[in-house]
């Protein structure tokens, strides 16, 4: 039996866990920038405060990319306070996160530790060790030139081969590059063919320099951009006439292209509604893998109300994360119903409009007797104001109490007041969710949600996932 | 009373101390639509005739318009662009109005919308004291009560409104709204066709709100969600839960329309007809001036039926009722002081005081006025 101490200590690792998936300190529909910043930091010191074994092991899960640096931070600031067997753990836990870690993420972070005048021995050998493993140092060189320069100065570390370091520190002392990238990034400055062989933000720069008008520009550097640059600059491209860039949208990632759905007019998505859809499902196929098809009779509550719109920051963030659930449950599925709460039935089609009528619509759900139902909302119930939890309690208490149908909360938005994502009632698990592609994971995550999971169950849960994490290569 | 047929009421929406109060109509009116006119933000100058031009700040002009074969009006869009091509340019600070109410084209009428309502008010004894008994002075017999100007707060400076306002979900369907601060109706707000209240809604943080409406949302606590409860015994099955939930829905309903704003629809008003074109007729209404109650004033399009179309109001500060009050006393007893003080059970003196600190006092005889005052101390001492 677990103490009343271990209960919370339980509770307390899950809201972070949700806080960590969910919140970037962006401005939220409800919240603003400010608000989500403060409730994060004070959520990231309580428990580094408090339970810094499991803070550390929150690295393993899915938690998004923002709160992955401010983990990583925070280990390397307190450093001094780790024992000599945690630092082992929290050593190859960092190293492994930073790899999987976007590169401008990770020149970020250490930005943010020259700032704090964070050096110790830990963050240097952190830095040395990530800077030694990137696969290419002289395309770094050119990409994250202002990057690179503050690590290797901060670090004390010397750039390998012979020409990084006059590059980085000292660009014009040499009249040509053996490199080709470097003598690339050289030319550039001269001549306006080279900068087609830099990287797309790298050529941007160039581009501006030289005036080089935007339609050529797009036109010509296409090949060098990123598979995301890619389908970010799509519709840029088009009204530009830039036919190079032309992204492969069926291997895109499936929350990403969901927002690239969003984002078109809706006399678009009409026009090109079998290609956006085969895209759509292969990207869900792929995410679903070996459990296509697994998970039986699934019935989806759907938010697509007028909070779904998000912020200036993260636009139609919600409703991407729903659509995208949407897709990949109904490959999940056996047999699939989708119920959006505004009513509507076309997917495709669906933007952010009207109240939340979540209680009806879960009603409707339950009617056709789902073995799972998902839930995707923000958890702002409000046509009626709290119907959502009387349905959902008097189900499990009265009408399904040997729980036939297991039901599960996903919330895309984090409540930084609250310190956590809204609940719809006490007795249904409700997790964040930040990329949809997590959703079998996070269904799992979200058994521990319905508090009656001990301390000890986590901690062994969180051990495995990092276990798992730190064997993959 | 008001007649509020065909709009329904729909669970409330809470944000800090405002609650938002949707208003649906199942059946749109088509053939009466509005339109905006954008003034620029700055004092607007009303000009009422050669000497009665005052200041006033007057954030919105609206349009009516017909359609008179009673088919669909055309969008709201398309409509900005026909007939008014002539928008005010943002240098122009001040816009001159010739006159309140006015027809524009054939079948157009332009109204300012609480500024009408809020001249209504002041204007109701305009024309100052009808026989001229001794007391009043020279000033209000010849000019009558004058400056006719009234404190009013831009909804921007309702503590919590823009917000409340920013996060509400809109409804589909609907056509008005209700608006609370610290549970107190501060203004309602319906139009005939959803997307005219769509192209609205951002208009509302600009509109005029009471001095009592800007104290309660500044003061007021976080306000609670009436949550739907529904009692675990007797359900049996998913369509009980379902009939359950229904019946919340309706007596929420029920409690709101008669409990939250029974101080709005369950009082007699006088309203004034201040225009009619083909079936629909503007005007302004005027509430009892009950003291210590819930005092609204506001304009209406009522149809032929006298279902209402076009509703807006304002809530009346304590001050104010008691200057309505005490002027619609005086008019109805001609304006004489001694038999409306007798009516009110005070001596003559004491009303000429009362008058004197609701501001009225430069309506009496400055001789006179010292007599009450005289009057008064010696009572007193």
């Amino acid at each position: 039996m677990d103490s009343y101490g271990d209960l919370i200590a339980a509770d307390d690792v899950l809201l972070f866990v949700n806080a960590a998936i969910t919140s970037t300190g962006q401005r939220e529909f409800h919240s603003e920038e400010g608000e989500q910043r403060l409730s994060l930091d004070f959520l990231h010191a309580y428990m580094i405060g408090n339970y810094r074994d499991l803070y550390a092991a929150v690295l393993a899960l899915d938690i998004n990319d923002h709160n992955a640096a401010l983990i990583v931070r925070r280990l390397l600031e307190t450093a001094r306070e780790a024992s000599e067997q945690q630092r082992r753990s929290e050593g190859r836990l960092i190293a492994r996160r930073l790899a999987l870690l976007p590169p401008q993420r990770v020149y970020g972070l250490f930005r943010e530790l020259r700032r704090a005048k964070v050096n110790n021995r830990r963050t240097r050998a952190v830095m040395r060790d990530w800077i030694a493993a990137r696969p290419d140092p002289a395309f770094d060189a050119v990409k994250y030139r202002g990057g690179l320069k503050l690590a290797l100065r901060h670090a004390h570390l010397v750039p390998t081969g012979e020409e990084l370091g006059p590059f980085v520190f000292a660009p014009r002392s040499r009249k040509r590059y053996a490199t080709p990238i470097l003598e690339s990034w050289r030319r550039a400055h001269y001549e306006q063919a080279a900068l087609y062989e830099l990287p797309y933000t790298v050529a941007e720069g160039f581009a501006a320099k030289h005036g080089i008008a935007r339609a050529a520009f797009l036109e010509r550097i296409a090949p060098r951009m990123t598979r995301l640059e890619q389908l970010r600059l799509q519709e840029s491209g088009r009204t530009h006439r830039a036919g190079a860039v032309r992204a492969d949208l069926t291997r895109m990632p499936l929350t990403r292209l969901a927002s690239y759905v969003l984002g078109l007019p809706l006399a678009d998505r009409v026009a090109r509604r079998a290609e956006l859809t085969d895209a759509l499902r292969a990207a869900a196929r792929r995410v679903a893998g070996a459990h296509r098809g697994s998970w039986g009779r699934v019935a989806a509550v759907l938010d697509d109300s007028f909070s779904t719109v998000g912020s200036g920051q993260k636009r139609r963030r919600p409703l991407a994360a729903a659509l995208a659930a949407h897709h990949l449950l109904e490959a999940l599925a056996g047999h699939y119903t989708a119920l959006w709460t505004s009513g509507r039935t076309d997917a495709l089609l669906s933007r952010p409009f009207g109240a939340t009528p979540l209680g009806h619509r879960i009603l409707d759900a339950l009617d056709t007797a789902p073995e799972r139902l998902v839930i995707v909302s923000d958890g702002w119930d409000n046509a009626p104001p709290g119907l959502a939890g009387e349905v959902l309690r008097i189900w499990r208490t009265r009408l399904d109490p040997e729980r036939r149908t297991s039901i599960v909360h996903l919330n895309p938005v984090y409540d930084a007041d609250d310190f956590d994502v809204r609940r719809l009632a006490p007795t249904v698990p409700t997790a964040g969710l930040r990329d949809a592609e997590d959703l079998p994971a996070l269904v799992e995550l979200a058994q521990f949600a319905e508090g009656r999971t001990g301390l000890a169950e986590l901690t062994a849960y969180l051990d495995a996932r990092t276990a798992h994490f730190l064997k993959d290569p | 009373m008001m007649d509020l047929t065909g709009l329904s009421t729909r669970p409330s929406q809470v944000w800090g101390g405002v609650r938002l109060v949707p208003l649906v109509r199942e059946e749109p009116l088509t053939d009466l639509r509005l339109h905006q006119e954008l003034y620029d933000e700055g004092p607007g100058l009303v000009e009422l005739g050669p000497r009665d031009s005052y200041l006033s700040y007057i954030p919105h002009g609206f349009v009516a318009s017909w359609t008179g074969d009673g088919s669909p009006a055309a969008a709201y869009g398309t409509q900005l662009t026909s007939g008014r091509g002539e928008l005010p340019t943002p240098c122009m600070p001040l816009q001159f109005h010739r006159r309140m109410v006015r027809r524009q084209a054939k079948d157009r009428l332009r109204f300012l919308p609480l500024h009408l309502a809020l001249e209504g008010y002041l204007a109701l004894h305009f024309g100052g004291p009808a026989i001229a008994w001794q007391e009043w002075s020279q000033r209000a017999i010849r000019n009558g009560l004058s400056p006719r100007a009234e404190e009013a707060y831009a909804g921007g400076q309702v503590h919590g409104l823009a917000d409340a306002l920013r996060i509400f979900e809109i409804h589909p369907n609907q056509c008005g709204l209700l608006v609370y601060t610290g549970d107190a109706l501060a203004a309602a707000f319906a139009v005939p066709h959803p997307e005219d209240y769509r192209a609205l809604h951002p208009s509302l943080v600009n509109d005029l709100y009471g001095e009592l409406i800007h104290h309660y949302a500044l003061l007021s606590a976080p306000l609670a969600d009436f949550r739907t409860r529904i009692a675990d015994a007797g359900i049996r099955s998913l369509a009980d839960l379902r009939a359950a939930a229904r019946r919340q829905e309706q007596d929420w309903a029920l409690f709101h329309d008669s409990a939250m704003a029974g101080g709005l629809l369950d009082v007699p008003y006088t309203a004034q007809t201040v225009y009619r074109l083909g079936r629909f007729t503007l005007s302004r209404f005027l509430p009892p001036f009950a003291l210590k109650q819930e005092n609204h004033i506001g304009e209406t399009i009522t149809d032929e039926h006298g279902r209402i179309a076009y509703l807006k109001t304002f809530r009346l500060s304590e001050n104010q009722v008691r200057r309505g009050h005490l002027l619609t006393r005086l008019a109805a007893r001609d304006w004489h002081l001694a038999e409306t003080a007798a009516e009110l059970g005070i001596t003559e003196a004491q009303l000429g005081l009362r008058l004197e600190s609701a501001g009225f006092g430069y309506l009496l005889r400055q001789d006179v006025l010292d007599g009450y005052r005289k009057a008064a101390r010696s009572r007193r001492g």
